[in-house]
């Protein structure tokens, strides 16, 4: 991906650069909910994503052996693996995950930390995080980091060493959207590294909104794998994320109160 | 012997190494990762590490996920 993203990336952007290597997509995908492994190769080839997340799960022992294997449709020859610590409560399970997929991935170092603190709302548990952040980067990962929407905790995580951090929009899998954008852009204004929005997104309007706040990029999931096409809801995430980033780097118009200033000259109105 | 294996208890005929389970097991070739008695063992190393009664062996994977 290095060295392509010049070429790609639009002369008035910049790549997205996490822990030293530069991507055109801004566009995060995740391979879970599908139906089958065609389905996750279609809409993961339409999102044009780059980094894409998997999880690390016990292997089922009486599987056959011939059973497709993810990481044979999601290369890591061609995209980048973002190993998640989905599913686990203690930042001691979440380090034990990640040291498991560095060797899974042949010492790979980039990891996406989540420590969740509650099953109904998959909330993050931000003591567990920041422990988990700590003993992660000790241990010589890159760590890009899901947290809560909270700026001094998003603050801390970044001087702490992540390379990236990933505050939620609304809950994981919600589709609720950008819930407190005021927040969000707290945490934009203040970053020293990388946001990116994971969770919560559920249509690409959620997705253009977050870029236009000023986001390095956002992370998605369910919102493509749960629509009805989930090829065509990654195309067109990938174009909200498009818009939404190229909106940012415009700068958008001032709001006015009143609806002063027509688009059409006053003048010449027949009429008059 | 008995080794714990992703937490079920199993009763195999003797293997020596985790190379000999992961065969075993028909994982050979597969992309998988190893932990022994909590201690990840690197793949360049399965030939070598001994099994031995009561082992806790962990074999993992990657699955779709966000």
């Amino acid at each position: 991906m290095t060295g392509s993203a010049t070429e790609s990336t639009p002369r008035f952007d910049k790549p997205l650069v996490i822990a030293g290597r530069s991507f055109t997509s801004r566009l995060l995908v995740g391979t879970g909910k599908y139906r089958d492994f065609d389905e996750t190769r279609a809409a993961t080839e339409a999102s044009a994503a780059e980094i894409v997340t998997v999880a690390v799960r016990r292997s089922n022992l009486g599987q056959n052996p011939d059973e497709p294997n993810l990481l044979d449709v999601i290369s890591p020859e061609r995209y980048t693996i973002l190993p998640n610590t989905a599913g686990c409560y203690s930042a001691r399970d979440a380090a034990r995950t990640c040291q498991l997929a560095r060797e899974l991935l042949d010492g790979h170092n980039l990891v996406k930390l989540e420590v969740l603190g509650n099953a109904q709302t998959l909330y993050p548990n931000v003591v567990e995080t920041l422990a988990a952040a700590r003993t992660l980067i000790d241990d010589g990962f890159d760590v890009m980091v899901y947290t809560s929407d909270d700026p001094i905790v998003a603050a801390e995580l970044a001087s702490m060493g992540c390379c990236a951090v990933m505050p939620l929009g609304s809950l994981i899998g919600s589709g609720h959207g950008l819930l407190n954008p005021h927040a969000l852009s707290l945490i934009i204004e203040a970053a020293q590294v990388p946001i990116l929005v994971d969770a919560g997104i559920g249509t690409p309007s959620d997705a253009a909104t977050a870029m236009e706040l000023g986001c390095d990029g956002v992370l998605i999931n369910s919102a493509i794998a749960h629509a009805r096409q989930p090829a065509l809801m990654a195309r067109a995430m990938r174009k909200a994320v498009e818009a939404g980033r190229e909106a940012w780097l415009a700068e958008r118009m001032p709001r006015k109160t009143y609806a002063a200033s027509p688009s059409s000259p006053a003048e010449g109105i027949i009429g008059s | 012997m008995k080794l714990v294996i992703n937490g079920e208890t199993r009763a195999l005929e003797r293997v020596n190494t985790i190379s000999e389970l992961i065969d075993r097991l028909g994982l050979g070739g597969r992309r998988i990762a190893v932990e022994l008695n909590d201690h990840i063992v690197p793949r360049t190393r399965h030939a070598e590490t001994p099994l031995s009664d009561g082992d806790r062996i962990e074999i993992v994977h990657a699955i779709g996920g966000g």
